[in-house]
């Protein structure tokens, strides 16, 4: 496996509802530096939306990384999202289309994953929830 | 609090969302709209989000509100002009705008509409309540 690099980065802290559209600005920002097309963009900024929403609805808030990255030919964006809320107990069932403990649609972690080439999601009950996505230039 | 604004033309009801919505703004959107159906009457509500960068599962579910709010009022809602990429976005995030037609245009959206709640009363100002369909 190839490795990546770094080209550049930067961190937000996300704590209210008015931090979502700043946020989903730097990302798409970022995404046009690369030279992202309109769809990719548009892919990545509504997984990076609904990630970030979880992020506040779930955890409370938390922070995300944003990093341009490239890897052999490719480039890309990786956002990580960190929170310290209270986990996520059944990773499998929180993937699954439709579940959702807050009476909602239940979309946006399995719909995520099907906008962006990588997806990562690491969660320990009562420590917290990392989730990582990469959406490449061309992918 | 900032609003945005709703225009009333005949039986129907007009937004041009001209910005990437706060959340706020946008269940602010969602009551007065409802409320307004409510007042007026109205028989359709038109929405342009032709300048809507990204929708995403929370803009989805208030234009699906809207729709499914003003159906039991007897209006019909039409969401126009969404960008192609939000739309195969949508897609592929697996979100159904429910409840809501969709046109290319505000003036396709205007046909369906007229289409929807019938000729004779789109165009009769005053007789709001007896026409069916
Ligand atoms: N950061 C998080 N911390 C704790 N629990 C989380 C977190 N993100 C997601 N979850 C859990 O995973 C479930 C599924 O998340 P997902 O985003 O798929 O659906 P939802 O947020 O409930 O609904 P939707 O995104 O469609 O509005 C959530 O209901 C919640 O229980
Ligand atoms: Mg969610």
């Amino acid at each position: 496996m190839m490795t990546k690099m770094v080209l550049n980065k930067d961190s937000m802290r996300i704590e209210r509802e008015q931090d979502v559209v700043p946020f989903r600005n730097r990302v798409r920002e970022f995404a046009v530096k690369i030279g992202m097309g309109i769809v990719n963009q548009t892919k990545l900024i509504t997984a990076a939306s609904e990630l970030v929403r979880n992020m506040l609805k779930y955890a409370g808030g938390g922070a995300v990384l944003i990093e341009a990255i490239s890897q052999g030919r490719e480039t890309g964006i990786r956002l990580t999202f960190e929170d310290k809320g209270p986990g996520i107990g059944d990773i499998a069932l929180a993937m699954k289309d439709g579940y959702s403990s807050g009476k909602s649609l239940g979309i946006g972690l399995p719909g995520t994953k099907r906008l962006v080439n990588e997806f990562d999601i690491k969660s320990k009950t009562g420590e917290g929830t990392t989730v990582s996505i990469v959406k490449w230039k061309n992918g | 609090m900032e609003r945005i604004p709703i225009l009333r033309m005949g039986h129907f009801l007009l937004v041009t969302i001209q910005i990437d919505l706060y959340d706020r703004l946008a269940t602010n959107l969602e009551a007065d709209l409802v409320q307004m159906v409510n007042r007026t009457g109205a028989r359709g509500v038109l929405i342009d989000i032709s300048a809507l960068n990204i929708v995403d599962s929370f803009m989805g579910r208030i234009l699906g509100n809207i729709g499914s709010m003003s159906k039991i009022m007897d209006a019909e809602t039409v969401v126009v002009g969404m960008q192609p990429a939000v739309a195969i976005t949508l897609i592929e995030l697996g979100l159904e705008l429910k409840g809501v037609h969709t046109a290319l245009n505000v003036e396709k959206g205007m046909e369906l509409l007229k289409q929807k709640i019938g000729p004779a009363e789109a165009s009769d100002e005053d007789d709001d309540e007896d026409g069916t369909e």
